[in-house]
């Protein structure tokens, strides 16, 4: 096997917060003496930026595209080859302080309420009530909440939860919106029973989502879309913005 | 030139020769004692290689091997403690109702196991429908070198999206290999530490349970499929216990979530979290249930947190069918992981009532025109589910919880489906207490839903193992077949009749039975319906064997042997018979000669007989001898000896073609004869010595018939003895001759329990047999001396012996002693009011002298053998077959005469010449005629010591 680096960090889930010191061991395993030339200890955080396809001139920086590493690079003679061994890590900013405040939210949804219809007349009959727990999420606690069909005259064929990240970055030219759906959590499946409340719930990917964040030329929102598709490919989408932080 | 027989006074001899009498002290150590060990065997086994042991030589020190390597679990044991479904379905109705009313919260062994089911479900619901299946493109595309390429998430969406394709067309029985291929995949795949990709192909699987196309095959797919989840879950968790015990410390089995290191925790973490990405409800559901035995590695409560957020989940399942087998599913899983969290098996259930009313909604009935299955096939679909999720909430709960849960389904409508379910589900003493009420609700039930008859078969099931009220046995059997009569689906209506013959013999008289057989009959004769109720039929004869133990009244049940006409196909019928015959083996107590019981058995035995063919297996041919031959031995008419002789006669004609059989009634016959002999005290009359040379004819005739070489030697032999015992010397005689006569055919190689084995050594074992017997078999007057005595000399002179084989040796040492026992005044052993050779010559010289020269010839045999076998290879032999021969002369023979005298020298030497033979045992010999010598009358026998040097050792 020869000689075999390895970073071993301390903590098993590798989430470090601002200010706090990344500590742990590096490994070097080998059966016979290892002669080297120093062993060198790399710390990088990479934002990547890409150019937009949307708007000339423009970048785009994702979230999940900042990237932290630790790597450990062991130096030796001409005439063996450096070992490396890179670690990856997760940095989340420093919680906030204080309670976020529950703002639950009810919501009815029929024919009437909806916007960008074009036949309204065409629609057939539903009603669609329900309730979001609070749109001030709690980044590692679920999204819950309840959605019952009261009624409804077509058959449903199926009910999602859209996550949707919305980025936008304002300039001198004015300000560039991207939205992406992030995840999509079906929650209910087929034609289900009238007036039978279904819970809403969805985990946040720890790896798509960060606290929603506010600068004066950058923000990252969240927003989750309930979609209800019926049977006959009437789609139906309700959208609420959520706002998520890490206590 | 004689041989001298020396002269014997068996009766001194034989009292020198009885061993001493030692009273028995029965507080001594017995080597057949029972063996007990006291101490600790493991300690004992350890100690095995010392000697320092200090037990002493009492029985309680031996240690059993056998029983200390079986200490603790036999292995056998362990295998029949693993449920078998195939087996465990069988005994279902019996186990499932084994529930006692302890408060343990763990499930015990008095919970039926979902292991007992799944094979039941698996054979009723099946299709011959074309099943399609949507599968990955490739399940080895995803190699190693891809694994790096792209990062796990990724290759995870991409199950989810484009790469996959769809399988049409396939039967059942390929869908079932394909899903065993999945299976087999997901193992694969987790060994080969590709753990993405087991849980691609399990969302792969959970996906196929959305999917309700061939909707009769539904259930058999969630066996199957559910299978494959309980396999990753086990996978899943036992990893996640493994990277627990880094710490050199193993975890036990009731942890606590502190004693998990954070690897360990961050790991199950990820599992979760990854499934809590999927997309689709079904699989999300499916797979976090299989692994829900995991959240104990999170925290304390992450099980009852998960159970009922999940039984909530599943209310977004909008197909009634698919959700309430995800219901049962989580049941399963939750009385696997945590039986106590009662709750959310009562929140199923009653979830489950709230979407009663969409199994009635257009979206169902739809789809069921669709498929073109109709409404009551449709609901027996649920039936495993909903009884597995009853039979959960009904494990060890209060008698109020089921009152309340009846009340719940009594109140929906169309309720038949949960009523039958209740039934299944629930304490068979809470069902039978109420059986009146249940009538009542099965019979308001609408006709067109679930059908009537799997309701009566599932009451008829409760009162076979839980009594009804006393007051109320009739009426509810009586409503019960009034319905059940009517029932005009044949199949429907024996299923249901199978069932409640159970009851009506458990409490009913023969009248009663008769009844329902009757009705039976009358429905299952039309247009041939039997033919395709055989199991059902024969499991109705199996349930009236088991409460008619008395099998006069059985047969006097009128209806009971035209019930058996019914099984018209050979195999079934023969199946029958022999239940039948085993009952009456098991259960006859007392010999019988009741008219009514001979002649349905041998109309019974004479079917079994009957299908005996060409192609019988042996087994089978055994199997059915021993059960006539129990009959057989079963039968009697008392002292009615006729009575009893022309039974055999008659059986013997019925029973040809089973050869068992008829060596069993000659037996019979020769133990009838040799009984009225008993009867008689030896003295018969006229009349019964007809009766017995009639007996000994009858053996005489069957014997011939026979196939077996030995089996017919034997019998001739033990025929002949039985006739001489009854004063039938011609009788006799013609055995004995015809014994002799058919020696010549024995084979040198005879087939023994399928192996061929020579032969030698069971003739000899004969022969030795049949010449004791001779020594008593007087002579016939129209015959010369010792007539069968030479004839068998010629046939065994005559006969093939094998080249490297002394038997034919040994034979003549053994005529050698008939011989020399013929030469006694009077001889052994006698039978009674026979005179035999010492009496019919009284010691006449010219009998002697015959006798002197048989004795000649033989010596000559055996001398001339013995020179033969001068060369080098066989001197062993012929040093031990000297020694013998010297000894039969030393015990036989009158070493007064010289010549003897000189032969015995002469066979010392030879037996000595080539060092071949044992010092130690010529020693003793030796010794033993020095002995022998200081007797009265042999002191001659101490010249002959004189003569017989002892070879020096070497």
């Amino acid at each position: 096997m020869g000689t075999v680096l390895d970073i071993k960090i301390k903590r098993a889930n590798k989430v470090y917060y601002a200010g706090e010191v990344l500590s742990g061991v590096v490994v070097i395993s080998s059966k016979d003496p290892v002669q080297h030339q120093g062993i060198l200890l790399t710390m990088e955080g990479l934002v990547n930026l890409q150019l937009s396809a949307k708007s000339v001139g423009m970048f785009e920086a994702f979230c999940n595209s900042v990237k932290y590493t630790l790597r450990c690079d062991l130096r030796r003679s001409l005439l063996a080859k450096d070992l490396t061994k890179i670690c990856e890590f997760i940095i989340h900013s420093t919680p906030q302080k204080g309670k976020s405040t529950p703002s639950p939210v009810d919501f009815t949804i029929t024919p009437e309420t909806l916007q960008n219809v074009k036949e309204r007349a065409s629609l057939p009959k539903f009603l669609i009530r329900g309730h979001l727990n609070s749109t001030n999420c709690v980044i590692t606690q679920p999204l819950t909440g309840e959605l019952v069909v009261e009624y409804s005259e077509a058959a449903i064929k199926n009910i999602e939860l859209q996550l949707v990240r919305v980025e936008t970055c304002g300039c001198a030219e004015g300000y560039a919106r991207d939205a992406t759906e992030i995840q999509n959590i079906q929650i209910a499946d087929g034609d289900v029973c009238r007036s039978l409340s279904v819970p809403i719930y969805m985990i946040f990917p720890r790896l798509f989502t960060c606290p929603t964040l506010e600068t004066t030329n950058f923000k990252v929102e969240f927003e989750v879309n309930i979609v209800v598709l019926l049977h006959d490919d009437h789609l139906i989408t309700e959208n609420f913005p959520l706002k998520l932080c890490r206590i | 030139n004689n041989q001298h027989s020396r002269q014997r006074n068996y009766k001194t001899e034989f009292e020198s020769c009885r061993p001493e009498i030692v009273p028995l002290d029965f507080g001594d150590y017995h080597p057949l004692k029972p063996i007990t060990v006291i101490e600790s065997k493991t300690k004992k086994m350890g100690r095995k290689g010392s000697t320092s042991s200090t037990s002493s030589s009492s029985s309680s020190s031996m240690v059993d091997p056998l029983s200390s390597v079986l200490d603790g679990t036999d292995p056998l044991s362990m295998f029949a403690a693993i449920a078998d479904p195939v087996t465990t379905t069988v005994n279902m109705d019996g186990s499932r109702k084994k529930r006692d009313r302890d408060d343990n919260s763990l499930v015990g062994t008095d919970f039926e196991p979902w292991s007992s089911k799944r094979g039941d479900i698996l054979a009723r619901y099946t299709t011959t429908e074309k099943l399609s299946i949507v599968s990955c493109k490739t399940t080895t595309s995803t190699s190693a070198m891809s694994e790096k390429v792209r990062t796990r998430l990724e290759e995870l969406d991409d199950l989810e999206e484009g790469s996959q394709r769809e399988l049409l067309n396939l039967t059942q029985q390929d869908y079932m290999n394909r899903i065993e291929e999945l299976n087999q995949s997901l193992k694969d795949a987790w060994a080969s530490d590709q753990k993405v990709k087991a849980l691609k192909i399990v969302i792969q699987c959970s996906k196929l349970l959305s999917d309700t196309s061939v909707i009769q095959f539904y259930p058999s797919k969630f066996v199957l499929i559910t299978d494959i989840l309980d396999t990753f879950g086990k996978l899943v968790y036992e990893r996640i216990l493994s990277m627990c015990m880094d710490n050199r410390s193993i975890l036990s089995d009731h942890f606590s979530p502190e004693n998990v290191n954070d690897t360990a925790k961050e790991t199950c973490l990820n599992w979760f979290f990854k499934i809590a990405s999927i997309r689709e409800l079904i699989p999300r559901f499916y797979v976090e249930a299989a692994i829900l035995n995991c959240n104990k590695f999170l925290s304390k409560t992450g099980i009852s947190e998960c159970l009922p957020r999940l039984t909530c989940m599943i209310r977004g399942i909008g197909d009634p069918l698919v959700s309430v087998y995800a219901r049962a599913y989580l049941c399963r899983v939750g009385m696997e992981v945590a039986p106590h969290l009662k709750e959310s098996l009562n929140k199923n259930f009653f979830d489950f009532l709230l979407t009663f009313k969409q199994i009635h909604g257009d979206t169902v009935q739809n789809q069921l025109v669709v498929q073109g299955v109709e409404i009551p096939l449709y609901l027996t679909l649920y039936s495993p589910a909903i009884d597995w999720i009853l039979q959960c909430i009904a494990y060890h709960a209060p008698e109020v919880l089921l009152t309340e849960m009846m009340e719940r389904c009594k109140k929906l409508g169309n309720n038949a489906l949960l009523l039958n379910s209740v039934m299944s589900a629930f304490r068979a003493e809470f069902i039978a207490t109420r059986a009146m009420d249940f009538i009542g609700m099965i019979k308001e039930c609408d006709e067109s839903g679930f059908p009537k008859h799997l309701l009566f078969r599932s009451l008829g099931l409760n009162l076979a193992l839980a009594d009804p009220p006393e007051s109320d046995r009739l009426q509810i059997l009586n409503e019960a077949w009034k319905v059940i009569t009517k029932l005009k689906n044949p199949q429907d209506y024996i299923n249901c009749a199978e069932v409640w013959v159970e009851y009506t013999c458990r409490h009913f008289t023969k009248r009663e039975v008769n009844t329902v057989l009757a009705d039976v009959i009358k429905h299952m004769t039309p247009d041939r319906a039997f033919e395709d109720a055989y199991p059902q039929l024969h499991s109705i004869i199996k349930k009236v064997i088991a409460y008619f133990h008395d099998f006069s009244i059985l047969f006097s049940v009128e209806k009971f042997l035209p019930f058996l006409d019914m099984f018209q196909k050979e195999n079934v019928r023969v199946e029958v018979c022999k239940c039948i015959m085993e009952a009456f083996i098991k259960h006859q107590q007392e010999p019988t000669k009741d008219p009514v019981i001979l002649n349905a058995l041998l109309h019974v035995c004479k079917t079994m007989h009957d299908s005996v063919n060409a192609l019988t297996l042996e087994d089978e041919k055994r199997m059915l001898a021993v059960l006539i031959n129990g009959f057989i031995k079963m039968v009697s008419f008392g002292r009615d000896f006729e009575q009893q002789l022309s039974f055999y006669v008659e059986t013997r004609s019925m029973f040809c073609n089973l050869e068992p059989v008829l060596v069993q009634l000659i037996h019979s016959v020769n133990k009838l004869t040799m009984e009225t002999r008993r009867v008689m005290k030896g003295n018969h009359s006229r009349k019964t010595a007809a009766f017995v040379r009639a007996c000994v004819a009858f053996c005489f005739i069957t014997i011939p018939s026979l196939t077996g070489i030995f089996t017919r030697l034997n019998l001739y032999l033990h025929s002949g003895q039985v006739a001489l015992a009854n004063q039938c010397l011609s009788q006799a005689d013609a055995f004995f001759r015809a014994a002799v006569s058919l020696v010549p055919e024995v084979p040198k190689m005879i087939n023994i329990d399928g192996k061929m084995r020579p032969s030698e050594s069971f003739l000899l074992e004969f022969l030795s047999n049949l010449f004791s017997t001779l020594l008593i078999v007087p002579d016939h007057p129209e015959q010369g001396v010792l007539f069968l005595v030479r004839g068998l000399l010629n046939v065994i002179q005559d006969y093939t012996w094998e080249d490297n084989s002394d038997d034919k040796i040994r034979i003549y040492t053994n005529v050698l002693h008939l011989l020399s026992a013929m030469n006694q005044e009077t001889y052994l052993y006698h039978v009674d009011k026979v005179d035999s050779n010492d009496s019919l010559y009284g010691g006449d010289s010219k009998f002697l002298a015959e006798n002197n020269k048989l004795c000649e010839t033989v010596i000559t045999q055996i001398l001339e053998h013995l020179k033969a076998l001068g060369k080098d290879e066989t001197l062993k032999r012929q040093s031990v077959l000297a020694l013998s021969f010297f000894n039969s002369i030393l015990a036989h023979g009158d070493l007064r005469n010289n010549k003897l005298n000189q032969l015995s020298v002469n066979l010392w030497n030879l037996a000595q010449r080539h060092g071949c033979a044992d010092t130690r045992t010529m020693v003793k010999t030796l010794e033993y005629i020095k002995k022998r010598s200081k007797q009265p009358e042999m002191s001659h026998l101490s010249e002959l010591a004189l003569r017989l040097p002892l070879q020096t050792r070497t």
